[in-house]
C-alpha cells in the first residue's frame, strides 16, 4: 500500500512540476529575449482560468474553454505588451518590477469587478473522468496524467520550436543580440509581442488546465507565480531546459516533503506534534533547496547567460 | 537651504501639525490614518537605505516587517497570559524592550539572508529575497503557536513610560518621534565613510574592491540596518492595529514599501515620508469614493512608473545631487 501512495505521490510531485513549467518556460523566456522580469505573469494565468471556466460553462464544452484560455491569456499578453510593457525593455529593475506590480492590482481588480469575488468552478471534461490502475494497488486520476502529458507535449514542442522554425532562430538571435538581428531587417518589436504573446499563452493554459482541479479565483496567479520564480531561479534564468529540471525538482521536492515529513518525524517525535512541525518545515523546503543550490551554483543549474 | 531641504522641513511640520489639529478638534480617526502613514513611511526609510543608498532591490522587507511585527505581538501575548517565553524568560509589553527585541530579530534573520542572496546580482537577487520572504511567510501560516493564518492580536496596546499609549496622539508621537531619529540616522549614514562606500557599491562595485574594500561586506552591512529599521517599523505597526498576522509578510507589503520609496523619490531622504503620505492620501480617497480603488491605484501607480521618474521630490525638486 505504501508503493502505490509513493508512486501517486511521485506523480502529483510531476503533475505539479509540468503545469510548473508551463508558466516558468514563458517567465523564463521573456526574460531571456527582452531582459524584463514581469510579475503580472501570475495574472495571465489567472485569465486563462478564468476564461476557460466561463466559456466552458456557456457552451458546455471544456475543449473550446480551452480554446478560450489560449486566445484570452495571448491576446491580452499582446495587448499589455503592445500598451506597456513595450515601455519597459530599456528601463532597470525596479521600474520594470513596480510596473508589473501596478499590473497585478489593475487585472486583479479588474477580474474581480467582472467575474465577482466569489470562486467559479470548472469541470473535468468527460473524456478524461475516471481512474487509472497503478502497480502496487493504487488508483491515479486519468486527469492529472493528462496534464502530465500535456506538458510533455509543450515541452517538446518549445524544443522543437526553439531549435527547429524560423521564429525560434529569431528568438535565440534575440537572446544573443538584439541590435544585430535589428540590423539585419526582423522586426524586432513584432518579436518581442509574439514571444510575449506566447508566454502568456503557456501561462492561461496552466491556468485552465489547474482550474479543473482546483476553484477558479482572483489571486489563483500568485503562489504559482513565485513557485514559478523559484523555479527559474533553481534552473537559470533563460533557460528553458532549466524551467524544465528545475520545476520538476521543485514539484516532487514540495510534493514528497508534504508527504513524507511528518511521517519522519513521527519516528522522533508524538504524532500530533510531528505533522504540524512536519508541514510547517515541508512549506520552507523548496526555499530550502533553492538557498542550497544557489550557494553552490549562483546563478542557477543551466546558467543561460551572465 | 536648497529647495529640497525646505519641501523637507515642509512635509515634516505638515505631518506633525495636521494630527495635533485633528487632535484638537476631536478627529482621532485623522491622528491614527497620520500615525499610520508614519509608521509606513519608517518601513520605506529602512528599504531606502537598501534599495535607495545601496541599489540593492530587495523584494522581501516585508520578512523584515513582519518578524518585527511578530515580535511585539508574541512578547505581548506572553506578557498578557503570564507565561514565559522559553526557559522562564517573561514576555513584557513595555515598547523600548520590545523594540530591541525587534531590531534585534530582524538583524539576526537580514544577517543568513543577506548572506546568501548577496552572493547573486541583479533580476536574481529580487528574486531570491522574495523566495526568503516568502518562506517566512508559509512557515507563520503553518505554524499554528501563534495564531497560524489567523494572526495574532494585541488586546492592550504595549506601554511607553510615561505615556498613555492607548490614546491615537500620543502614540502617533511616539511614532513620528522615532521616525525623526530613523531620518537623522539615514542622513548620518548618507554622509559617514560607510555612506559613501554603500553608495559606490550601488555605482561600480569593482571599483570599490579595486580602492581595498570588499563590496560584499559594505552590502551586507547595509541590507541587515536596512532590515533593522523596517523590522523596528513592524513593532510599531503592529501596536498601531493591536493586531499582527501573515498579510505583514506577504509580498504585497513588500511591494508596497517599493512602491512607496518610488513614489516619494528613490535614494532621497524624505522620499519615504512623501510616499508614505501620498500612498495613504491615495487609499483613503480613492477607497472612500469606489470599492474598486485598487484598480485605480493601479493605474496610478503605472502612470508614475512610465512617466514621472524620479518621483514626487523629483518632480518638484529636480534632479537629485548624487546623480
Amino acid at each position: 500500500m505504501f508503493t502505490a501512495l509513493l508512486i501517486e505521490q511521485l506523480l502529483n510531485g510531476l503533475q505539479l512540476g509540468v503545469m510548473l513549467f508551463l508558466m516558468a518556460a514563458g517567465l523564463t523566456l521573456i526574460f531571456g529575449v527582452m531582459g524584463l522580469i514581469n510579475l503580472a505573469h501570475g495574472s495571465l494565468y489567472m485569465i486563462g482560468a478564468f476564461a476557460c471556466a466561463v466559456v466552458a460553462s456557456a457552451t458546455g464544452s471544456f475543449w473550446l474553454g480551452l480554446i478560450a484560455s489560449l486566445v484570452a491569456a495571448a491576446g491580452v499578453g499582446a495587448l499589455i505588451e503592445v500598451a506597456v510593457i513595450r515601455r519597459l525593455y530599456d528601463r532597470d529593475h525596479l521600474d520594470q518590477v513596480l510596473a508589473t506590480f501596478a499590473l497585478i492590482l489593475i487585472l486583479s481588480e479588474g477580474a474581480r469587478w467582472l467575474f465577482g469575488s466569489f470562486p467559479l468552478y470548472l469541470d473535468i471534461p468527460k473524456l478524461l473522468q475516471g481512474a487509472v490502475p497503478l502497480p502496487g494497488g493504487g488508483q491515479y486520476q486519468l486527469y492529472r496524467l493528462a496534464i502530465i502529458a500535456v506538458g510533455i507535449v509543450v515541452a517538446v514542442g518549445l524544443y522543437l520550436l526553439i531549435a527547429r522554425t524560423r521564429l525560434g532562430m529569431r528568438i535565440r538571435a534575440g537572446e544573443s543580440d538584439r541590435e544585430m538581428i535589428a540590423a539585419l531587417g526582423v522586426d524586432i518589436s513584432t518579436l518581442y509581442t509574439v514571444v510575449f504573446a506566447l508566454g502568456a499563452a503557456l501561462a492561461g493554459l496552466a491556468g485552465a488546465l489547474v482550474g479543473a482541479l482546483q476553484s477558479v479565483q482572483v489571486g489563483m496567479g500568485e503562489p504559482v507565480l513565485i513557485l514559478a520564480f523559484v523555479v527559474i531561479v533553481i534552473g537559470g534564468i533563460g533557460s528553458i531546459k532549466g524551467a524544465l529540471v528545475g520545476a520538476v525538482i521543485v514539484g516532487v521536492v514540495d510534493t514528497m516533503g508534504r508527504f513524507l515529513l511528518p511521517s519522519l518525524l513521527a519516528l522522533t517525535m508524538p504524532a500530533a506534534q510531528a505533522t504540524t512541525i512536519g508541514a510547517a518545515l515541508a512549506s520552507m523546503l523548496i526555499y530550502v533547496v533553492m538557498a542550497l543550490i544557489l550557494a553552490f551554483r549562483p546563478s542557477g543549474l543551466f546558467a543561460a547567460q551572465s | 537651504m536648497t529647495r529640497e531641504t525646505a519641501i523637507n522641513l515642509l512635509l515634516a511640520a505638515l505631518l506633525l501639525a495636521l494630527p495635533l489639529i485633528a487632535a484638537g478638534i476631536g478627529e482621532p480617526f485623522y491622528v491614527t490614518l497620520a500615525t499610520r502613514v508614519v509608521v509606513l513611511a519608517l518601513a520605506a526609510v529602512g528599504l531606502n537605505l537598501a534599495l535607495g543608498l545601496g541599489g540593492l532591490l530587495s523584494f522581501g522587507h516585508a520578512a523584515f516587517f513582519g518578524l518585527g511585527g511578530y515580535a511585539a505581538g508574541i512578547l505581548a501575548t506572553h506578557a498578557f497570559n503570564a507565561e514565559p517565553l522559553f526557559a522562564g524568560i517573561p514576555g513584557t509589553t513595555s515598547m523600548p524592550l520590545i523594540w530591541l527585541v525587534a531590531i534585534a530579530v530582524a538583524g539576526l534573520v537580514a544577517l543568513p539572508i543577506g548572506a546568501i542572496s548577496l552572493r547573486t546580482t541583479g533580476v536574481y537577487f529580487i528574486m531570491i529575497t522574495l523566495a526568503f520572504a516568502q518562506m517566512i511567510y508559509y512557515f507563520a501560516i503553518s505554524w499554528p503557536a501563534y495564531g497560524g493564518e489567523d494572526g495574532l492580536s494585541i488586546y492592550v496596546r504595549n506601554s511607553f513610560p510615561g505615556l498613555n499609549t492607548a490614546q491615537p496622539l500620543p502614540y502617533f508621537l511616539i511614532c513620528f518621534a522615532v521616525l525623526i531619529a530613523a531620518l537623522l540616522l539615514f542622513r548620518l549614514i548618507e554622509g559617514s565613510r560607510f555612506g559613501s562606500a554603500v553608495q559606490a557599491a550601488r555605482q561600480n562595485g569593482v571599483r570599490l574592491a579595486a580602492v581595498g574594500i570588499p563590496p560584499f561586506r559594505i552590502r551586507l552591512v547595509a541590507f541587515v540596518l536596512s532590515a533593522m529599521i523596517t523590522g523596528l517599523a513592524g513593532a510599531l505597526y503592529a501596536d498601531l492595529n493591536r493586531f499582527v498576522g501573515p498579510s505583514m509578510l506577504s509580498w504585497h507589503m513588500s511591494g508596497e514599501l517599493m512602491v512607496l520609496i518610488i513614489l516619494g523619490g528613490k535614494g532621497r531622504l524624505f522620499g519615504p515620508v512623501a510616499g508614505a503620505m501620498i500612498f495613504v492620501c491615495l487609499e483613503y480617497v480613492l477607497g472612500g469614493i469606489t470599492e474598486r480603488w485598487q484598480f485605480f491605484l493601479g493605474l496610478i501607480l503605472l502612470g508614475i512608473v512610465l512617466f514621472a521618474r524620479g518621483g514626487f521630490l523629483g518632480l518638484l525638486s529636480g534632479k537629485p545631487r548624487h546623480v
